[in-house]
């Protein structure tokens, strides 16, 4: 069978190089906004979240924009290599928007005052968590490959109508969400820390989503390939952490006093996130590439 | 190629030309959803909060009613009840449109004058806003302290939410 010689991953080290020198940015943009970039005027301390929450939010909707490309060429092609991408960006694209929603949650509750609020913006963001968790749910239920590869990328095309509703959501309707900032909206000082974890997070997520396709297309080779085996995969489930705030008195000065325990939970839970994530996807191409070697081994006997 | 790769490629051919056939009709539901939401009637009826004019606009529709109100607090009217149960303060519009508020709920820290808030409650006969929830919308503005000075109130009110119905109107 040549079939499976299509999905054919390199072992190269780039997943690794891109995931590093991403994690190395983000210490960087983190460490400076964090402990070098200036307060601001009214949320005081807990504006630093935004130097996490908003590289997560562009890198999200990317991921989901790069999976919603593969479903194109998935259904275009018809190749195995585009569904490996797809499965890849799907679900480091999931991963990234509810790790977006518990950042945008503890970032809330001090700021606005709830932790949640089906607000336009809150509930189509919502509606893109669950949409492509399903799909990726989808992916898991449905065995045969050519089916699995067909569906799922129809409904990513389908799914991906939410992303560009998420974007304008505070545009078009009223929200408590407040609309895009601009360069010129926030003060020169906030700017670099911000595009540094922008491009600390996209780096990350290149070489999660690189090495992610490895482990879709190990296991497509293996699927596709007589006998098929199936592989259990660790469904890792970030938990959120509950925090409580007593709100006292109020000065109605309107700046926002302390507040770091809401900035180190927001690090912490991305921390937690990203690196718990990269772990289980390393983990993940780790049992493949065994699993494959062995298959190997095994045939040739 | 070579007439081998031909056969193996036979069924792969098949299955590319039904995945163009899925591929059209994926783009066309996907479009005409997103046009739907777009262009159709769906944005008009998804309303998360109603504006000071809006809420006037609505009359005796708005008592009684669960109802969010959003705006700017307006300057000079905040001030705490003299009972302690509670705050007073008038929610403006870029309209002119303006609604007095009792809020009954301990306002985030951010909460002050010229600041864009959503209040959930009902309207009062009386024509105030009982609220019980008290919700802070903040502008797409960060500033550190010394460029705050800068910013107007006519600035904050144009990044804040909601009160621009239409861009490019004054």
């Amino acid at each position: 069978m040549s079939v499976d010689d299509r999905v054919k991953p390199s072992a190269g080290p780039l997943p690794y190089a891109l995931g590093a020198f991403g994690i190395g940015l983000l210490l960087w943009g983190s460490v400076w906004g964090l402990f070098f970039a200036p307060r601001e005027t009214f949320m005081g301390d807990v504006q630093r979240i935004m130097y996490i929450h908003v590289p997560t939010a562009w890198n999200a909707l990317l991921a989901l924009t790069f999976a919603f490309g593969c479903a194109l060429l998935s259904l275009w092609q018809g190749g195995w290599r585009w569904d490996a991408r797809l499965e890849g960006g799907l679900e480091v694209g999931v991963v990234l928007s509810t790790l977006l929603c518990m950042q945008g949650s503890i970032w809330a509750k001090p700021t606005w005052g709830v932790w949640w609020d089906w607000d336009p913006r809150l509930t189509t963001t919502a509606v893109l968590v669950f949409a492509f968790a399903g799909i990726l749910v989808l992916r898991r239920m449905v065995e045969d490959p050519g089916r699995r590869a067909v569906w799922s990328a129809v409904a990513t095309v389908v799914a991906f109508v939410d992303v560009p509703i998420v974007y304008f959501s505070v545009k078009w309707w009223n929200s408590l969400h407040q609309m895009q900032s601009s360069p010129a909206t926030v003060s020169s000082a906030f700017h670099w820390p911000l595009r540094i974890n922008a491009f600390g997070i996209l780096f990350l997520m290149s070489g999660l989503i690189a090495l992610r396709t490895r482990v879709a297309a190990l296991r497509l080779r293996g699927e596709l390939a007589p006998p098929p085996e199936p592989v259990p995969g660790p469904g890792a489930v970030p938990s959120a952490a509950a925090f409580m705030l007593a709100l006292q008195s109020v000065p109605l000065s309107g700046q926002l006093q302390g507040g770091w325990e809401f900035v180190v939970a927001a690090y912490t839970v991305s921390a937690v996130v990203l690196l718990g994530y990269a772990t289980s996807v390393y983990v993940r191409y780790r049992k493949e590439r065994t699993r494959q070697a062995l298959e190997e081994a095994g045939g040739q006997s | 190629m070579s007439g081998g790769e031909q056969v193996i490629d036979a069924p792969a051919t098949r299955a590319r030309k039904r995945g163009r056939w899925f591929l059209i009709g994926a783009l066309v539901v996907a479009g005409s959803a997103f046009a739907l939401i777009t262009a159709g009637g769906i944005g008009k009826n998804l309303v998360y909060y109603w504006g000071p004019t809006e809420l006037h606009a609505a009359g005796d529709k708005a008592v009684g009613a669960t109802i969010r109100l959003g705006g700017l607090v307006a300057p000079g009217s905040l001030s705490r009840n003299s009972s302690g149960s509670g705050l007073e303060f008038d929610v403006i519009d870029r309209q002119g449109g303006r609604v007095h508020v009792h809020s009954t709920s301990v306002p985030p820290q951010m909460f002050r004058e010229k600041i864009g808030v959503v209040v959930e409650g009902t309207m009062t006969t009386a024509g105030t806003f009982e609220s019980n929830r008290l919700m802070v919308s903040h502008s797409n503005e960060y500033r550190i302290p010394s460029e705050d000075a800068r910013v107007d109130v006519k600035k904050l009110m144009k990044s804040t939410n909601g009160l621009e119905p239409e861009k490019g109107k004054p």
